[in-house]
C-alpha cells in the first residue's frame, strides 16, 4: 500500500490504513536510528524546508534529524530569518520556496489553518508540524506509535487528556487520532479550557481529573501554558496543580501498567511531579525517539523514496 | 427626456400593488396609468418594457462600506454606487470607518460630492458617533445633519463606553438623528475570528460567543429606553439578539432592527477549509441562530435587510485565516439571495420589499415610494431569471464574496435614480 496524499495536514484526512501504514514503516526507521552510522541513502537529492514560523525546539531538531538520516538536504528557515518579518505574505513566502522546487515544506505555525493555505499554494508536499490550536499530526502520530508498541492495539484503550483542550492542538490531533483507532478517549480539565462543541469529537468529557485517569491504558498530560492565567482560565498555578496535575496518587487510579505521556516540554511540578514523570510508566522520552522514526516513515511515504534507494 | 415604464407590475408595500405603467418626467413620477392607457402631453423618448418584471421604490441599502475616502483600492464610491444600482439599489448608506472617519462637514460634503459626480446610486453618509470613531468625545451631529449625514455609527469600532452612548442617543435625538449601533462586547468577543461552536473548535480557531453581540444589544435597547433616543442594531447574527429587540418591541421601545443575506443565508460551516471570503463580523453563526434571524424577519422584529458590503482587496484576504479581514461585499446578490425568503415562505414579496425600501428609508428618513410627484428611484427586477454567480464578474472594485458558484434567480435589470436610467441590463 502506499501512501496517496500530497499533504499531512491533520488526522481527520488519514484514514485508519494510512495511520497503520505510516506507523508501520515508522516501526520499519526506528532501526536506523540504532544503527553506528545513522543514515541511508533513500532520499537522496531530495530538498525538505524546515518552515518554522512560529518558536520549536523539539519538533525542529525530530524533523531535520529525520531529513539527514534519510539523506534529505533539509534546510531550516524560521520567522526572525524569514521575509515574513519584512511584511511579506505566507503566499508570497510559499511561492518563493515553490520556485526552488523543494520535495516537501514541514510547516509550525502560530494561526490555525496556515497548513492549509501554505498546501493549496505550492506543489510540494506540505507536513504540519503545528498550525495555531488546530492540529499537530505529527505529534499525534508518534503518540499512537508509542501507545501502540505497548499494548499491542489501540482498540477498545482507555486514553485520558487532562489539562488545556481548549488551546491544544495535540490534544484536538490525539483525541481525532485515538478515538479513529478505536480507543475511548476522555477530555479533562478545568470547564474554561474545554472547547464549546468538543462533543463532536466523540469524546467523554469531565472536569473531574479522578475520574478521568480511573482505569485509563494510557494518560496523557498537555502542559500548561502559564499566561493563560491572564486570560482568567484558572486561578492560580498552585490550585491549577492540585486539581489538574498528574502524581503519584492519582497515577494509582489508573490501570496497573499505564502509559504516561507527555507532548512536552514539561512543567515539573505544575501538570505533573518529578517522579511520575521520571517513574516507570513514564514513555515520554520513548515519545521524542519515535517523533524521529514517524517524521522519517512520513518524508520517505511522501518524497516517492524508491526502494531502490536502500541498496544504492 | 420622458420615460414610460410600460406593463410591469407596480409594487409599493402599503400603496400601491398591480398592473400599471409609470410616466416619468422631470426627475420625478408624473403619472401613474392603466396598463397601455394613452397620455397626452409629455414626449415618450424611451419605453422600458417591464412585462413580467416587478416595478419598485428603488432598493436602499442601509449598511454599505464605499471605502472611499482613503481606501480606494479596495472601493469608491464611483464602483461601489455602479455595483449599487446594478443590485436595483437606488441609494445606500456609507459607514463612517473610511480614512478620514466621517466625523466632520468636510468629509460627509466630500462622500455626497462624489456620488453626485459619480451619477449612479444616492449615497446618504452616516457620520461617526464620537470623533475619529475612538470612544471619547461626540461628534458636532448638528454640523453633520446639516451638511447631510442621515445617521449616526461607529460601526467597526463598538461603543465601549455605557455613557458615552448614553449621551449620543439623548445628543442625536435633539438633531431627530438615528444611532446605528454594531453591538459587539469586545472583551468578550476576545480576538476571536468566527462563531464560537462545534466548528471553531474543529478549525482550532478562536471563537467569538453570541453573547459579545446580544449583551451589547441589551445596553443598547435599554439605553434607548432610558433616552427615548432612535436606536437601530446593525447586521443582527444570534437568536438571542431578535429575542431581546422582540422584548422591546413588545414594550414599545423605539428601536429597530436589520440583518444581512449571508446571516439568514449561510452558517459557520461554510468557514469550513479556512475560506476567508466566509470570514466577516459578526461571523456567520449556527443553523439554530440562521432560523432564529428568518423568524425575526416573518415577524416583523428585523425590519431591514441591509447587505453591511465590505469590500476587501486580495491582500487583505489572501493570508491566513484569523489575519483576513473582516467583511463581504453583498450589493449585487443581495436582492437574489433575499428573493429566496418568499420562495422559502419566510416573507411574502411585499414584505421582502418593504425591508429592503420602505422600511430603511423609514430608519434614515428619506424619500421613497412610488406616488405621482414622487422622485423617480426605481428598481425594476426581474424575479424569473436564473444564473450562476460569477464572484469575478461583480461591478465592485473587490470580489470578495461567498457566494460565487451558486445559482441565483432574480436580479435588477433596470435602474432609475431621479428618472435617469442609470443601469439597464
Amino acid at each position: 500500500m502506499q501512501l496517496k496524499k500530497k499533504d499531512i495536514l491533520d488526522i481527520e484526512s488519514l484514514s485508519v490504513e494510512e495511520i497503520n501504514l505510516i506507523l508501520d514503516t515508522a516501526e520499519g526507521m526506528k532501526e536506523i536510528s540504532e544503527r553506528p552510522i545513522k543514515k541511508v541513502p533513500t532520499l537522496r537529492g531530495k530538498t525538505i524546508v524546515l518552515f518554522f514560523h512560529e518558536p520549536s525546539t523539539r519538533t525542529k531538531v525530530s524533523f531535520d534529524i529525520a531529513a539527514k538520516r534519510l539523506s534529505a538536504d533539509s534546510i531550516s528557515i524560521s520567522a526572525s530569518s524569514s521575509s515574513m518579518v519584512k511584511g511579506e505574505t505566507l503566499i508570497d513566502t510559499a511561492k518563493n520556496l515553490e520556485a526552488m522546487n523543494p520535495d516537501i515544506i514541514v510547516m509550525r505555525h502560530s494561526e490555525g489553518g496556515a497548513a492549509q493555505l501554505m498546501a493549496k499554494n505550492v506543489r510540494a508536499s506540505v507536513i504540519n508540524g503545528g498550525d495555531g490550536r488546530h492540529a499537530h499530526p505529527t505529534q499525534a502520530l508518534l503518540d499512537m506509535m508509542s501507545a501502540r508498541q505497548k499494548l499491542g492495539t489501540l482498540q477498545g484503550k482507555k486514553i485520558a487528556i487532562i489539562g488545556d483542550i481548549a488551546h491544544s492542538r495535540v490534544a484536538r490531533s490525539n483525541a481525532v487520532g485515538f478515538s479513529k483507532m478505536g480507543a475511548n478517549v476522555v477530555l479533562a480539565g478545568p470547564p474554561t479550557m474545554i472547547p464549546k462543541g468538543v462533543e463532536t469529537y466523540g469524546a467523554d468529557v469531565t472536569w473531574d481529573m479522578d475520574e478521568a485517569v480511573s482505569d485509563a491504558d494510557i494518560i496523557m498530560m498537555l502542559r500548561i501554558q502559564k499566561e493563560r492565567q491572564e486570560n482568567f482560565l484558572f486561578s492560580t498555578v498552585r490550585e491549577y496543580s492540585r486539581y489538574y496535575g498528574l502524581t503519584e496518587k492519582r497515577v494509582k487510579r489508573a490501570k496497573k501498567d499505564v502509559l504516561i505521556m507527555h507532548p512536552g516540554p514539561m512543567n515539573r511540578g505544575v501538570e505533573i511531579s518529578d517522579e511520575v514523570a521520571d517513574g516507570p510508566y513514564s514513555i515520554i522520552l520513548e515519545q521524542v525517539t519515535n517523533g524521529v522514526a514517524v517524521r522519517m516513515a512520513l518524508f520517505y511515504l511522501l518524497a516517492g523514496g524508491s526502494r531502490d534507494g536502500d541498496t544504492d | 427626456m420622458a420615460i414610460r415604464i410600460s406593463g410591469g407590475t407596480v409594487l409599493d408595500p402599503g400603496r400601491i400593488s398591480g398592473q400599471y405603467d409609470l410616466l416619468i418626467d422631470q426627475g420625478v413620477i408624473l403619472k401613474i396609468l392603466e396598463p397601455g392607457a394613452p397620455f397626452e402631453g409629455v414626449e415618450i423618448e424611451k419605453t422600458i418594457d417591464a412585462k413580467g418584471m416587478l416595478v419598485t421604490p428603488g432598493l436602499i441599502d442601509m449598511h454599505v462600506h464605499l471605502r472611499e475616502p482613503g481606501f480606494e483600492y479596495k472601493e469608491t464610491i464611483e464602483t461601489g454606487c455602479r455595483a449599487a444600482v446594478r443590485g436595483g439599489f437606488t441609494a445606500v448608506c456609507s459607514m463612517p470607518n473610511t480614512r478620514p472617519v466621517n466625523d466632520n462637514r468636510q468629509v460627509t460634503e466630500y462622500i455626497i460630492q462624489k456620488a453626485k459626480d459619480a451619477g449612479f446610486a444616492r449615497v446618504y453618509p452616516a457620520a461617526a458617533i464620537s470623533t475619529l470613531s475612538k470612544g471619547q468625545a461626540l461628534c458636532e451631529y448638528g454640523d453633520l445633519k446639516d451638511a447631510g449625514a442621515v445617521a449616526l455609527t461607529d460601526d467597526g469600532l463598538p461603543v465601549a463606553n455605557g455613557q458615552l452612548m448614553r449621551r449620543a442617543l439623548e445628543y442625536a435625538k435633539g438633531f431627530g438623528l438615528p444611532i446605528i449601533s454594531h453591538c459587539e462586547d469586545m472583551e468578550l468577543a476576545a480576538g476571536g475570528c468566527m462563531n464560537e461552536g462545534p466548528v471553531a473548535t474543529r478549525l482550532g480557531l478562536p471563537g467569538i460567543p453570541n453573547i459579545s453581540e446580544s449583551l451589547m444589544v441589551q445596553r443598547d435597547i435599554g439605553l434607548a429606553e432610558l433616552t427615548g433616543g432612535r436606536i437601530h442594531i446593525a447586521h443582527v447574527s444570534t437568536r438571542e439578539s431578535v429575542a431581546a429587540i422582540r422584548d422591546a418591541k413588545k414594550r414599545g421601545v423605539n428601536v429597530t432592527a436589520e440583518t444581512a443575506p449571508h446571516y439568514f443565508t449561510l452558517t459557520d460551516e461554510r468557514v469550513m477549509d479556512y475560506d476567508t471570503s466566509a470570514k466577516m463580523n459578526p461571523p456567520l453563526r449556527s443553523e439554530d441562530d440562521r432560523q432564529a434571524i428568518r423568524d425575526g424577519l416573518a415577524d416583523g422584529t428585523l425590519d431591514v435587510i441591509a447587505t453591511d458590503h465590505a469590500p476587501h482587496s486580495p491582500l487583505e484576504k489572501n493570508v491566513e485565516f484569523s489575519q483576513a479581514a473582516n467583511g463581504i461585499v453583498g450589493l449585487e446578490t443581495s436582492f437574489p439571495l433575499s428573493l429566496r425568503l418568499v420562495a422559502e415562505n419566510v416573507l411574502t414579496l411585499e414584505d421582502l420589499i418593504r425591508k429592503m425600501s420602505v422600511n430603511p428609508a423609514v430608519v434614515l428618513g428619506v424619500p421613497c415610494g412610488i406616488f405621482e410627484g414622487a422622485v423617480a428611484d426605481i428598481a425594476i427586477l426581474d424575479l424569473e431569471t436564473e444564473y450562476v454567480l460569477d464572484g469575478n464578474d461583480l461591478w465592485s472594485k473587490s470580489k470578495n464574496t461567498p457566494f460565487g458558484g451558486m445559482t441565483l434567480k432574480g436580479r435588477a435589470v433596470a435602474t432609475l435614480v431621479g428618472g435617469h436610467v442609470v443601469y439597464e441590463i
